[in-house]
């Protein structure tokens, strides 16, 4: 049964970008750590941390896509699960920091000393465990997505609605964990790490093996995804999106649907966090802000939703645009990311991906392609966010 | 009224209001295993509302709702209504016009409709078959793989159609199913919604008196929420309330 599933999943297209993924997932480090600095192919340890930093990211743009491009759910929210799964992952890596701290405590964490606390709280225990905190980096987003879901798609809340709730619980959460009795480190969040799985995390060696290990894991995701976008639950995702009510009608529990996408979706985003923050050496309560969700958005809309690999060159292409710009024109950022949201919005509403898609088939004639849906103008006028919550297809 | 337990659809005093107004107003219908109903009556007379009761898109504020004789149906919601074997055409035609004429058909198909089911679902030979036979009565074997989008008026009419064949309900509820279909179509289409009649019970909701003629079938008509005549189509048209109210207009 699964192994039909993943058959089906893998079309000639997802093929090519596993490939391409796993090649990248050797090359890179390859190019690192083999060929010594000042050689053609070298490739500098920044480019590698870079690199795997848009890769997560990526895999967090995918997971959004899942839920907005294929379901219609507009998550301002996705942010939070990231950071969630980044956070559970920095509880680890604080825990192996050990007795090396500026306290040399050999249980708690520096700002734990710093805030007087006695003991390690109720909610720190077995994160010195490496597996218990990947289970952690799953459950945590994935049971918050599970619960906050479950209220909202059964009390049928959608459209902008849904979405300005997403962004309360991504402010919610970055409130609290500002607060220093929290235990999440405050404003300064987790940092000074020192190793994982007992390598240093500073390490070459290290780092591209967290690059690699990031690769795989956006693989496995374009699998996953596809996998679920090209089974029929996928055709009822699509339907949910196009026509939530006849949907109903035909008898499928939207809400149920809906739930098992986000909850999916939060926790590829949960573990995109976790592989996020070794390689950024940081993780604090800025990554709530509601700002970040809405730029995952971005990089979503100018790849092209409801598409796998255009989030992929969405959150690659954007980020590496954000790091030329913070650099050589750091006021100017937030001005050129909302323009390219407009620009992108009014002239290429099915993002890059979409577009050149349709080029492409146009430039092969008027042989229809009947196996990739072409685009009607039912797509193509979906707005952004639905402004009426329940479009009324039936009188 | 009768009794309800060899009944397949049975309405008892159903009103409902929006903003204070009555839509319907104390409506009783009765209809039976293997027999078609056709509802007329003018525009707003809660034709399309009384099928948004039974659906559960409407709660009623009074009156009782039972299908099979034995289900409330105020007390489910629309997935529930229609896993019990409930269908319904809309309209306006709504079909999902970014997927293909197969893929509607396939998301209509009677299979288990549960998120596990579906992500595992693998079309065999037994449903291809019986989605073949459906294009072929519904005659859109030659669009299966165009987008529902691209379907003029009356082929979405008859790819709803064929959505509710794929569903294999026990009762049927039928809106306006010929508008913007040509003459012969709308001959087809009567003939198509008797031959479902023979096993299934049927609700049809029609203005085109010709094609209400070719359902040959008991007839209702509807006014301001409540049943104004009932009986064969030459009774009603011939009944003065009717005349004054719908076709006398
Ligand atoms: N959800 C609603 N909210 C407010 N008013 C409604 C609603 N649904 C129906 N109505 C009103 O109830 C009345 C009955 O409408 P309904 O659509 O059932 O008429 P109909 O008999 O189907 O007419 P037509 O032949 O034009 O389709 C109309 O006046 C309509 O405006
Ligand atoms: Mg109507």
């Amino acid at each position: 049964m699964i192994t039909q599933a993943i058959l089906r999943a893998l079309d000639k297209k997802a093929i090519w970008l596993v490939g391409i993924l796993l090649v990248i997932a050797i090359a890179i480090p390859a190019g690192n750590l083999l060929i010594p600095p000042g050689q053609p192919f070298h490739v500098p340890a920044y480019i590698v941390t870079l690199f795997g930093k848009y890769l997560c990211y990526a895999i967090l743009a995918l997971a959004l896509d899942l839920v907005w491009g294929y379901c219609g759910i507009l998550s301002l929210g996705h942010g939070a699960f990231f950071a969630l799964g980044g956070y559970a992952m920095g509880m680890y890596l604080m825990r192996q920091i050990g007795d090396r701290g500026v306290y040399a405590n050999p249980t708690l964490p520096d700002f734990m000393v710093f805030l007087n606390w006695r003991e390690l709280p109720w909610y720190w225990q077995g994160f010195d465990q490496f597996w218990f905190a990947m289970i952690m980096v799953v459950l945590v987003p994935g049971i918050l997505a599970f619960v906050f879901g479950f209220l909202a798609f059964r009390s049928r809340v959608t459209g902008v609605y849904l979405s300005i709730m997403t962004q309360a619980m991504t402010f919610a959460l970055l409130l609290a964990f500002f607060r220093n009795d929290m235990g999440f480190g405050g404003n300064n969040g987790l940092t000074d790490f020192k190793e994982i799985l007992g390598f240093p995390i500073q390490a070459a060696s290290t780092r591209s093996a967290l690059f690699a290990a990031t690769a795989v894991t956006l693989a496995l995701s374009v699998i996953v995804c596809s996998m679920i976008v090209n089974s029929k639950l996928g055709k009822v995702m699509a339907a949910i999106r196009d026509a939530e009510s006849r949907t109903r009608f035909l008898g499928y529990r939207v809400e149920y649907v809906k739930l098992f996408a986000f909850t999916v979706s939060a926790i590829m985003a949960g573990i995109a966090g976790a592989l996020y923050v070794p390689q950024v050496g940081i993780i604090n309560p800025g990554e709530f802000e509601p700002a970040n969700s809405i730029e995952v958005v971005i990089w979503t809309a100018v790849g092209g939703r409801g598409t796998i690999v255009g989030p992929i060159i969405g959150a690659v292409l954007v980020n590496m645009g954000k790091s030329y710009f913070t650099g050589a024109l750091p006021d100017l950022w937030l001005f050129a990311l909302g323009g390219l949201f407009i620009f992108v919005t009014i002239f290429l509403p099915k993002g890059i991906v979409g577009t050149f898609a349709q080029w492409w088939r146009q430039a092969r004639g008027p042989r229809r392609d009947n196996t990739t849906p072409r685009d009607t103008g039912a797509s193509a006028d979906r707005p952004l966010v639905a402004a009426d919550p329940q479009p009324k297809p039936a009188e | 009224m009768a009794d309800k337990t060899d009944t397949m659809l049975y309405l008892d005093g159903v009103s409902v209001s929006f903003d204070g107004f009555r839509a319907l107003n104390g409506l009783s219908i009765i209809v039976y295993p293997a027999e078609m109903l056709a509802i007329i009556g003018p525009n707003g007379a809660g034709k399309t509302t009384m099928m948004d009761i039974i659906t559960g898109k409407t709660r009623p504020d009074d009156g009782e709702v039972l299908f099979d004789g034995r289900t409330d149906l105020t007390q489910l919601d629309e997935a529930a209504i229609a896993n019990l074997g409930i269908g319904r055409k809309f309209q306006k035609p709504t079909v999902f016009e970014n997927q293909t004429v197969w893929d509607n058909l396939e998301l209509a198909l009677k299979k288990p409709r549960n998120v596990l089911a579906t992500l595992f679902y693998a079309m065999d030979a037994s449903d291809r078959a019986r989605l073949d036979e459906i294009l072929e009565t519904v005659r859109l074997t030659a669009r299966k793989n165009d987008l529902a989008a691209d379907l003029s008026h009356g082929q979405k009419q008859w790819l709803e159609i064929g959505m509710l064949l794929a569903q294999d309900p026990k009762l049927l509820l039928v809106d306006e199913p010929v508008a913007g279909m040509t003459d012969s179509e709308t001959v087809e289409t009567a003939k198509l919604l008797k031959d479902i009649a023979r096993t299934r019970s049927v609700v049809v909701v029609e203005h085109d008196m010709s094609f209400v003629r070719d359902l040959d079938t008991r007839v209702m008509c509807l006014a301001e929420g409540s049943v104004l005549a009932e009986g064969s189509l030459d009774q009603v048209s011939a009944n003065p309330k009717v005349i004054e109210s719908y076709l006398g207009r």
